[in-house]
């Protein structure tokens, strides 16, 4: 509860807790290499904020571990003939038949055919929508498609403004950046944080740079936890040095973001063969991609997204406002509050599909009586309909002229700008009068090749900036809405005088559940172009944590 | 600092799995040597998608070298020159101006083309389909330190289980042979206690899997060791062969035994 900075609902959080222990013991049981102390039972280590070693690891790829794991479990029921998969094949709507769910529309990415799949209710475990800032940590193919379709139906979105930054990545190196990389947070237990006392010192070699001159501003800052400090104010100060001209490595458009984190004492203190023991596999992966040794020269580190708290509204039973749609993971947004403490992702992830969903999907069944429908029921044809007016629409802008890479770049910078590690009044208002110019742009100006009958991986991000072109949207007036500072959203406007957040929690411990009223449906928006109607887009208060 | 680049590639265009594909030349000028290799391929399909030609279709996903998604030829070398490391972790700096670079999809039977360079990969889920798992049901496992593991074993299944399913070794093999990847995926749960009881019938099920698959047999090169991107030991495909005898000779027996009852 305190992880999300008390803005997690306390159900879900103590379900999340209970079901925890179970999830270690399913996974060992599907044959995940889980770390072994030399007595053979499972080791522990701490992480990601926890005060005590209490998290269960697989060398230094849990999630992948745990993913090979659930595919694995997933392949043998494939096997059993109970599941069919369908790869690549991409949602693009949701059917909704007398105000339930009711099926999907999807477009299979190699022939392009779209078609409908209809059933008696749909789970959406899609993920988050981390890559509307363009860059992230998260795999290139995460969208927001499949939960930002099913939002325009009618699902609430719930605080879409609580993003989470990490405060160890590998920094931007050019414009050509596509994705960037999160380094193990465990490098700020030996590295110290630190940039040029001036402004004018930042090409220097920082081997050069004397001690007098270095500001090791987290030491400085906070004595008592030094650069151990909580992820979200590790990621503000780094914005903050950088704000001030102080940032170090490259410049990319005129301004150099990155801080050094330095093993240099440590090196002296430790030896370099324990810190090559202790971190050898991320000073490789650091060197592979920057380039530089980071035993001979400090390594850069940059903030960036990493997660999304914020995400579909979901009841206790992970069911949408939409009855018969329920969404689990990443892709909801009940368990983590404002902010997510490391390792919890995979948690939820697992907990909601071992253990949630299979009791509470199997309760609605039970008590489903709708009727049967048919391929050509008219609300599966509309639904087809939408998504073959969109696609030409995405293939037959007026002036195309742009790359759907060149617009999703755009907004990304606007929304890490504006409603990234700070936020404030004025940023967002200018980013709220933005967007909608962007996305106008976007639907008279954008290239596509090719054809929608054949592979089109640029049709395909076409149609993903599109929606995260609305999605940046509400994050904004979401996070303009949230006049308080909780976990990942800071408003710059309301901080304690040591410039940490202040939360309000008389006014503001509500689930901002932004519905979709008053907004025109697709068929309705002009030239098809969809439009939101940003005033009349309201927070629909449906509980209180 | 960051240098620049200017290269020729040579990139493998083919429209679909039946089509006739090529080698077609593509300028890539001014190429930053801080960029990944798709980074590489990201510019020079927007200026390929600005000038309205069908950009160059490649398959990725992390982009960190941990989700097997991306992969391709790169001048004859599985996911290219550097050790141990994937087509999106590879950066250009490995290159050098004026270099011609040959682009082409993974090359086997087992993986057809779907375009350019994008193969389909369904063969391998297929051999993970044949028995690659423990069949343990949802919400019915015991306390996970009921099963005490050796440090030693668990390290070793561990180093099985990096793999990523990428398909280099079938890339890079003369014999275009699965064989790392299938005995990657068995060794590592023939070395877990969980995955003893169902060690035989998954060893001869996957590798039958495997051959019908058209993927071809191990004849030792090696080569597929040096490909891969997690350096995953050649010595499983031992290992995953004398399982194999060993299941063959005792299967005969057992049914022989069956049969004269």
């Amino acid at each position: 509860m305190k992880g999300g900075d008390f803005r997690a609902r306390e159900s879900n959080v103590y379900r999340l807790a209970e079901v925890s222990g179970n999830i270690i013991d399913q996974c060992t049981a599907q044959g995940v290499p889980f770390a072994r102390e030399y007595g053979g039972l499972l080791d522990n280590r701490s992480f990601g904020g926890a005060q005590v070693s209490r998290t269960f690891y697989a060398r230094g790829q849990t999630g992948q571990q745990l993913l090979l794991g659930a595919y694995q479990a997933l392949e043998r029921q494939v096997d059993a003939g109970t599941v069919h998969t369908h790869g690549r094949h991409e949602m693009l709507d949701l059917i909704v038949i007398d105000g339930v769910a009711r099926g999907i529309v999807t477009r299979d990415l190699v022939t392009g055919e779209i078609r409908p799949w209809l059933a008696d209710c749909v789970v959406l475990a899609t993920g988050g929508y981390g890559n509307v800032f363009y860059l992230s940590t998260n795999a290139k193919g995460c969208n927001t498609t499949a939960i930002w379709r099913a939002h325009r139906l009618g699902a609430a979105f719930a605080n879409p403004c609580y993003t989470q930054i990490h405060p160890t990545c590998i920094p931007v190196a050019g414009d050509y950046q596509s994705k960037l990389t999160l380094m193990s947070e465990s490098l700020r237990n030996d590295g110290r944080v630190w940039v040029p006392k001036d402004p004018a010192d930042a090409t220097k070699d920082p081997r050069t740079i004397a001690e007098g001159n270095r500001d090791y501003y987290l030491e400085t800052r906070y004595p008592a936890f030094g650069n151990l400090v909580p992820r979200d104010i590790a990621s503000r100060a780094a914005k903050k040095v950088c704000d001030e001209g102080r940032g170090v490595g490259p410049a990319v458009d005129g301004e150099r973001r990155g801080v050094y984190l330095d093993f240099a004492d440590s090196i002296k203190r430790l030896g370099k063969s324990k810190i090559e023991e202790r971190y050898g596999n991320l000073f490789e992966m650091y060197e592979r991609i920057a380039g530089e040794n980071p035993y001979e020269t400090p390594m850069r580190i940059y903030p960036a997204s990493h997660y999304t708290m914020g995400g579909l509204w979901v009841d206790y039973n992970l069911m949408t406002t939409i009855p018969g749609l329920f969404a689990a993971g990443e892709a909801n947004f009940s368990d983590h509050g404002a902010n997510r403490l490391g390792a919890s992702a995979l948690m939820q992830g697992l907990a909601d599909g071992y253990f949630v969903l299979p009791s509470t999907l199997a309760g609605y069944l039970a008590n489903f009586k709708g009727p049967k429908i048919a391929d050509d029921h008219a609300e599966v044809r509309a639904a087809v309909g939408r998504v073959n007016d969109r696609l030409k629409l995405l293939m037959s802008a007026p002036k195309p002229s742009r790359t759907p890479d060149s617009f999703h770049k755009e907004l990304g910078r606007l929304v890490w700008d504006e409603c990234g590690m700070g936020r404030n009044a004025e940023g967002l208002r200018k980013a709220l009068a933005r967007i909608p110019e962007l996305r106008e742009e976007f639907w008279k100006g954008v290239r596509v090749t090719g054809s929608g009958a054949e592979l089109n991986q640029t049709l395909e991000k076409a149609g993903r900036v599109a929606d995260f072109l609305e999605l940046g949207e509400l994050m904004c007036i979401d996070a303009l809405n949230r006049e308080e500072s909780a976990g990942g959203h800071f408003r710059e406007e309301h901080q304690t005088e040591d410039g940490e957040a202040k939360r309000d929690d008389e006014k503001f411990s509500y689930v901002a559940a932004w519905g979709a009223h008053g907004r025109p449906q697709q068929a309705e928006a002009q030239q098809g172009a969809p439009h939101l109607r940003v005033r009349e887009a309201r927070p629909t208060e449906l509980q209180v944590t | 600092m960051s240098k620049k680049l200017n290269l020729t590639l040579h990139v493998w265009r083919q429209k679909g799995p039946t089509a006739a594909g090529d080698f077609v030349k593509y300028p890539a000028s001014g190429i930053d040597d801080h960029m990944s290799f798709l980074e590489m391929l990201d510019v020079v399909n927007e200026g390929l998608i600005e000038k309205g030609d069908d950009p160059i279709a490649f398959d990725h996903d992390c982009r960190e070298g941990i989700c097997g998604s991306c992969g391709v030829m790169i001048n004859g070398m599985a996911h290219g020159p550097r050790k141990a490391t994937t087509a999106c972790q590879l950066h250009m700096r490995v290159f050098h101006d004026g270099d011609e670079i040959w682009i082409e999809p993974w090359r086997a039977a087992a993986f057809p083309v779907i375009k350019d360079l994008i193969v389909d990969r369904g063969s391998l889920d297929r051999i993970v389909q044949s028995g690659g798992y423990v069949s343990v049901r949802t919400g019915a496992a015991r306390d996970a330190n009921n099963i005490a593991i050796p440090k030693d074993d668990a390290d070793l299944a561990m180093d099985a289980a990096q793999c990523i399913g990428c398909g280099a070794c079938v890339a890079a093999c003369p014999n275009a042979s699965a064989s790392l990847f299938t005995s990657a995926k068995i060794g590592h749960l023939a070395l877990l206690p969980q995955g003893g009881p169902e060690r035989e019938d998954r060893v001869r099920r996957m590798v039958l899997q495997h051959d019908a698959e058209l993927f071809g047999s191990c004849t030792q090169h090696g080569e597929c060791e040096a490909a891969c991107p997690k350096q995953i030991s050649i010595n499983f495909i031992a290992r995953m062969n004398a399982d194999f005898i060993k299941t063959a000779v005792t299967a005969n027996a057992d049914l022989k035994q069956r049969e004269g009852q």
